[in-house]
């Protein structure tokens, strides 16, 4: 994804004289080759991060798109009041993008774990929040993260992440758009970020065990697909939601608070993730997937869970 | 120059913030009376601004960090011919566009919105950032508070605009030596200030903030110095309250609003010193 995300980058740096790339001090080796072509369009703000949003607004009131970029809570939580008033309150085009989302950087500590981020960017009126699940999501993604006014939030993973999609299948994405990998018939689990092949290989565990599970991608999580949301919940008994973040008003509460106002006979929301907690050991970002149920067989023991009735 | 002097102008500014702030029943009536002066010398003679377009690419910019003396630029901009100065009536009441800390939106001349501080600061070298990198020679102006530089945000936008020669942003500090809650000094002491901009490399001028003539003459000299590599800092010497003798110095005036007697008499007071 990160490599997806800087190449898409550069071609719109390119074409975009009035994109400028703001890092706090962080970015080496990915942006070394953006700031080699587009030394006119780079600042590295130092490790100011409120500073550095700030200003990023400043110079979008002055008609820069204005990328901003760093890793884990630092983009977000530590200057969310700045991302509050100076970009969203000036709906101005400040694009704020974070590397290393979940448990990306799961040996560094909590203080490196993003797992309360989208619940606080979706707070904030007129910031768009993507989180792709792997390459091709995010070069679909890039296209409108860029282009649309105002101001948005892209997550992403460091790389490496397994592909779901056949490549170029997503060119035309549309903003707030959800992606149905496959249907079926008991249960949906619907997913937001690098988590999503975790969620098919649960799918699979779960047929052998006799249960028809679908997936869908949720490159967008705000605005969501309201469309496909009122009509799935319509058609299956439960949708589980699955993130590599808090189940508090992230992912899974967006959901929730969607179906929530929909009609009677609607489905039961069950969410997957950090319930309320921070990680205090440390390991790879699949040891701790695993140590929270967020790999394929912790996802596939818990919708068995709920599928059995025994919760 | 302008159509009134700048001593009219804040003349003008102190009487239309008295009346904003009784009518609104709001606070912060020291703030803007210690940087009305600045903010009158500044539109009435420094800045190249147009009412009749206020959004003319070649502008100067000024953004008001301390958010909290926003009466104080309405009255400006409304007395500058930027929108009728009747609209300052609705100052504070239900339904109106000009809250308490200064907002931009459908008020024409306010860049930004502040109110948090150690936001319009960055916000504003954000705006000079970009002015350099389109090549622009319009300035950018911004007017910070002396408690505000409690904010760590204000020395990361001190240091990124050294970083990056900004010499095309002028920060005056309206300095008036009292903040929220007790003096700056008993608080989070600031002294010695002109050091410790000097430090982190920028141009300092330090200047009586009430005397038009030297202020007139820090502009000059601060316009001047634009180019030189360095961004610019006016570190203002205020009275918080200035203009009304029982609001000079005094905590109280922070957050307290003039009513009866104390209305009248303020009035009486601002009155004798129509220029």
């Amino acid at each position: 994804m990160r490599d997806t995300f800087t190449r898409c980058l550069e071609n719109y740096a390119r074409e975009h004289k009035e994109l400028v790339l703001i890092t706090g001090d962080l970015g080496f080796g990915v942006l070394r080759q953006y700031i080699a072509e587009f030394p006119e369009q780079f600042i590295n703000a130092g490790i100011s991060e409120q500073a550095m949003m700030s200003m990023a607004a400043g110079m979008a009131l002055e008609g820069k798109t204005v990328v901003v970029y760093s890793i884990g809570n630092f983009p977000t939580l530590r200057c969310l009041e700045q991302i509050r008033n100076c970009c969203a309150y000036h709906n101005v085009n400040v694009k704020i993008v974070c590397v290393g989302a979940g448990f990306v950087y799961g040996t560094l500590g909590m203080t490196h774990h993003a797992t309360e981020d989208m619940s606080a960017l979706r707070l904030l009126p007129g910031v768009k929040v993507y989180a792709p699940a792997d390459a091709v999501e995010t070069e679909a993604v890039m296209k409108v993260f860029l282009s649309e006014p105002g101001v948005a939030y892209l997550r992403i993973g460091r790389g490496g992440e397994p592909i779901n999609h056949e490549e170029g299948t997503l060119a035309d994405y549309a903003t707030g758009k959800a992606l149905e990998q496959f249907s079926g018939t008991d249960a949906f689990i619907l997913t937001a970020g690098g988590i999503l092949p975790d969620a098919i290989q649960a799918s699979k565990i779960l047929a052998q065990q006799g249960k028809s599970v679908g997936v869908a991608s949720f490159p967008t999580i705000k605005p969501l697909d309201e469309a496909y949301l009122s009509k799935l919940c319509q058609q299956v008994p439960v949708l589980f939601t699955a993130e590599e973040h808090t189940i508090v008003g992230g992912f899974g509460g967006a959901v929730c608070e969607f179906v929530a106002g929909q009609k009677d006979n609607r489905a039961r929301i069950v969410r997957i993730g950090l319930n309320d907690t921070y990680c205090a050991t440390v390991g790879n970002q699949q040891y701790l997937k695993a140590q929270f149920g967020l790999d394929a067989e912790g996802i596939a023991r818990r919708v068995m869970s709920v599928l059995d009735g025994n919760e | 120059m302008s159509f009134i002097s700048s001593k009219e102008l804040a003349y003008r500014i102190r009487c239309h913030a008295l009346e904003m702030t009784n009518r609104g029943g709001t606070s912060h009536i020291g703030s803007i009376f210690s940087m009305a002066d600045i903010v009158a010398v500044l539109y009435a003679d420094v800045l190249n601004v147009d009412p009749a377009n206020p959004r003319k690419p070649d502008r100067d910019r000024l953004v008001l960090s301390k958010g909290h003396a926003g009466a104080g630029i309405y009255a400006a901009l409304a007395e500058r011919g930027f929108f009728d100065p009747e609209q300052l009536k609705t100052h504070c009441q239900n339904g109106s566009i000009l809250s308490g800390h200064v907002s931009h939106k459908g008020v024409p001349g306010v860049e930004a919105s502040t109110g948090s501080l150690g936001q319009g600061m960055p916000m504003a070298m954000g705006m000079a950032m970009a002015a350099k990198l389109n090549g622009q020679k319009h300035h950018v102006h911004c007017i910070i508070g002396d408690g505000e530089c409690d904010e760590g945000a204000v020395w990361e936008t001190a240091l990124i605009a050294n970083q990056y020669k900004l010499d095309n942003f002028i920060v005056t500090i309206d300095f008036n030596k009292i903040q929220s809650l007790a003096p700056v000094e008993e608080t989070i002491a600031l002294e010695p200030m002109d050091d410790k901009w000097r430090s982190f490399g920028w141009h300092v001028i330090r200047v009586d903030g009430h005397d038009h003539d030297a202020l007139h003459r820090a502009y000059d000299e601060a316009c001047a110095a634009l180019g030189g590599g360095k961004p610019v800092v006016v570190i203002a010497d205020t009275i918080k309250g200035k203009g009304v003798s029982f609001m000079e110095n005094d905590v109280l005036w922070h957050y307290r609003t003039a009513r009866g007697e104390e209305y009248d008499a303020a009035w009486k007071e601002l009155e004798a010193q129509k220029p």
